[in-house]
């Protein structure tokens, strides 16, 4: 394990540049470059804001503006955004990586972290656009907001370990791939982003609370929506989750990352 | 001390008869196994010594790529194991990496980061990497534009940066024009002089027989014969052709000598009139004398052209490996030189001398001493040898001295280039032109 970070540490220039690369790439030939990474994630805010707040009105049980559905959808929309992303990333990077896994004898560990690098990165803009929209609205919730870091990372954490498993397990079943984007579209319904959970009946609560998303989910929305530090009690079931994933996806990529290069 | 050594090798892969069968298997608490083991090398045995040079020979699918694969690290060996002295550098693959849309310059740097070089060392071989590969002009255009002979060479030059103690190289050099591939070999060459072990592999025992003074030869993932270059390229050769032997059944031999009457006296050929009427001609197409080729000496004199021409003393831009020829040196001096002679040489792709003279010989009973800024001319009448397909490369020198103790006045490599486009008549370095064949 210390070993795998050292060789992290000893290949940083590679990650550093592979994952500037990678963020080049989608913008580089277009005119408007780095313009589209901040427009996207505007777009779907304001889309959101402008549809929620003056055609449907959709009221919050304890709503108390005209923004703030839209203020409590983006809080879950956009992060959800980065663990799909890191998830979708992660799925396929053995591999379409497949060709230097097979010719080149480099740390395989470097991949993964490229990909949930290159997201967070994204994400970063994204968070980044939320932020100055919340400003101009005036729901800027101040200095809590930096308790969404140790959220953020748990998020990140956990997507990680999952896709580890995932990138792992696609290159000798290739049915992952398609499977994905089928169970994140469930899993999607199944957080309480576009609905508050106190909406839906108690049995369906039941079952959403399973899922160790709903807690990270209702933890940003508290943030931006009240301005309320996040209760950590209720993250403790993610956070042993996530450690569980983390372990047992670094125990599988240990043992079939040999296997997995004979396989590509 | 030995740099690789390899005892008990193997390697299998895994074959599962469905995709079913391995999800059971890797989800059964029992230690059952449901898949097949595939072997695709066996038991090899050998070891190299520092600085030697191993050629890896052998039909497709005989597992070649596959133990170089293990030795250098990608994959894992089923059994045995691998001792390696030294850092590894593998050529498996040139131009691993990178991206069509980045520049040449970029990718050369995730390239060289990918080897594990630092960015500040990248930044310091940059200079270098980019003069090997002549990109100078384009190497900030993204690798999109540019050829694959150019990705190659780019390629190369980034994966041989830093020299490594052991170098393995996977036919990659089999693309690329035959300018670069001399120079590639001269790289691997130079690397070699300073110690570098070698592990090379080729279908082509032509290249092996150049770089290297070992060979294996796999056969089935087996080792059928480790050892000297000669004795195990020409069994191995002999083999290929026994197994062509069967596949290809051989008409019953013309004996076409004897349809055509020659006269010995026109020391030509015999068979020319008959073969240049046939597609077996040996055509040689020249390329034009490099000025731009600046070359070496110490400047006394200087080679001002290079002319290859025909029969009829005209230059020529095509030869028929065969006839005769007149190689015209010209050259002019900067100072006035003493003892002055001229010389040539004629490589193969490889960097090979096949063949060359001087003028040393024909003038040591009457040293020249020329003046300054004479001009002068080398003329050496020869019977060009019937050539293999590929490009060969004329050097040309002005030295003066004695034959033993000399100094090289002008020295210029790649003086001409010619190509030969079909030398399939030839077996061999040369094909000699034969003044008589007889059969009694």
């Amino acid at each position: 394990m210390l070993k795998q970070l050292n060789t992290i540490f000893t290949h940083r220039n590679f990650i550093y540049g592979s994952v500037r690369q990678d963020l080049a790439i989608r913008y580089k030939k277009s005119i408007f470059g780095v313009f589209w990474l901040i427009l996207q994630p505007l777009s779907t805010i304001l889309v959101y804001t402008i549809v929620f707040s003056q055609v449907m009105q959709p009221r919050l049980p304890d709503a108390k503006g005209p923004y703030d559905f839209s203020i409590f959808l983006c809080s879950g929309l956009l992060t959800w955004a980065l663990f799909a992303d890191i998830l979708n990333r992660s799925q396929s990077m053995f591999t379409e990586n497949a060709n230097l896994l097979k010719k080149l004898n480099f740390p395989r560990i470097c991949i993964p972290v490229i990909e949930v690098t290159s997201a967070t990165l994204t994400f970063c803009f994204t968070i980044m656009i939320f932020f100055c929209f919340l400003i101009i609205l005036g729901h800027f919730p101040g200095f809590v907001v930096m308790s969404i870091l140790p959220i953020i990372a748990l998020q990140i954490a956990l997507a990680a370990s999952l896709g580890l498993t995932l990138g792992v397990l696609n290159v000798f079943f290739r049915d992952i791939g398609h499977a994905l984007a089928v169970i994140l579209q469930f899993w999607f319904w199944l957080t309480p982003i576009v609905y508050p959970l106190s909406i839906i009946p108690k049995w369906a609560q039941a079952i959403v609370n399973l899922n160790p998303m709903t807690a990270v989910v209702i933890a940003y929305q508290n943030v931006f929506t009240q301005g309320s530090i996040p209760s950590f009690k209720m993250l403790l079931p993610t956070f042993i989750v996530t450690l569980l994933t983390l372990f047992a996806s670094l125990m599988l990529y240990s043992k079939k990352s040999n296997e997995m290069v004979d396989e590509l | 001390m030995d740099s690789i050594t390899v005892s008990n090798l193997g390697k299998a892969y895994l074959h599962y008869s469905t995709p079913w069968s391995r999800i059971t298997e890797w989800l059964s608490p029992f230690d059952k196994k449901k898949h097949s083991l595939k072997w695709v090398l066996k038991s090899i045995n050998f070891s190299v010594s520092a600085g030697e040079a191993v050629g890896i020979i052998g039909m497709n699918g005989a597992g070649k790529s596959t133990l170089l694969k293990l030795i250098s690290g990608t994959t894992r060996p089923s059994t045995g194991t691998i001792e390696l002295n030294g850092a590894v550098s593998a050529l498996l693959e040139l131009g691993l990496g990178f991206h069509p849309e980045f520049s040449g310059r970029q990718n050369c740097i995730v390239a060289a980061q990918l080897l594990g070089i630092t960015e500040n060392e990248v930044q310091q071989l940059l200079p270098e990497i980019i003069a090997f590969s002549e990109l100078e002009e384009c190497i900030d255009d993204p690798i999109r534009t540019y050829s694959t002979g150019m990705q190659v060479r780019l390629a190369f030059a980034v994966a041989t940066a830093i020299r490594p103690e052991i170098l393995i190289v996977d036919e990659a050099l089999a693309v690329g024009d035959a300018y670069f591939q001399r120079k590639c070999f001269a790289k691997i060459k130079s690397f070699q002089d300073r110690g570098t072990t070698l592990l090379f592999v080729s279908h082509d025992p032509g290249s092996i027989r150049a770089l290297c003074s070992k060979v294996i030869w796999l056969e089935n993932g087996q080792m059928r014969k480790f050892g000297d270059v000669k004795g195990v390229l020409d069994e191995y050769t002999a083999s290929t052709y026994a197994k062509e032997q069967m596949l290809v059944r051989t008409e019953p031999e013309k004996l076409i000598g004897s349809e055509f009457e020659y006269s010995t006296d026109k020391k030509r050929d015999c068979r020319l009139d008959f073969i240049n009427h046939t597609n077996l001609r040996n055509d040689l197409e020249i390329s034009d004398f490099y000025p731009q080729n600046m070359g070496w000496g110490d400047g006394t004199s200087k080679v001002t052209d290079v002319l290859l021409c025909d029969k009829n003393g005209r230059p020529a831009n095509w030869i028929i490996g065969g006839e005769n020829v007149s190689l015209v040196i010209k050259a002019k001096t900067m100072t006035t030189i003493e003892n002055v002679a001229a010389g040539f040489q004629v490589r193969n792709k490889f960097g090979q001398i096949l063949f060359g003279d001087n003028t040393f010989l024909t003038n040591i009973d009457n040293p020249l001493i020329f003046e300054k800024d004479r001009v002068f001319e080398a003329i050496f009448n020869f019977m060009m040898p019937i050539l293999p397909q590929g490009l060969y490369s004329i050097t040309a020198a002005v030295i003066y001295g004695s034959q033993k103790n000399h100094v090289v006045s002008s020295w210029m490599d790649d003086a001409v280039m010619f190509e030969s486009h079909n030398g399939i008549a030839v077996s061999g370095l040369v094909g000699v032109p034969m003044i008589n064949i007889e059969i009694k």
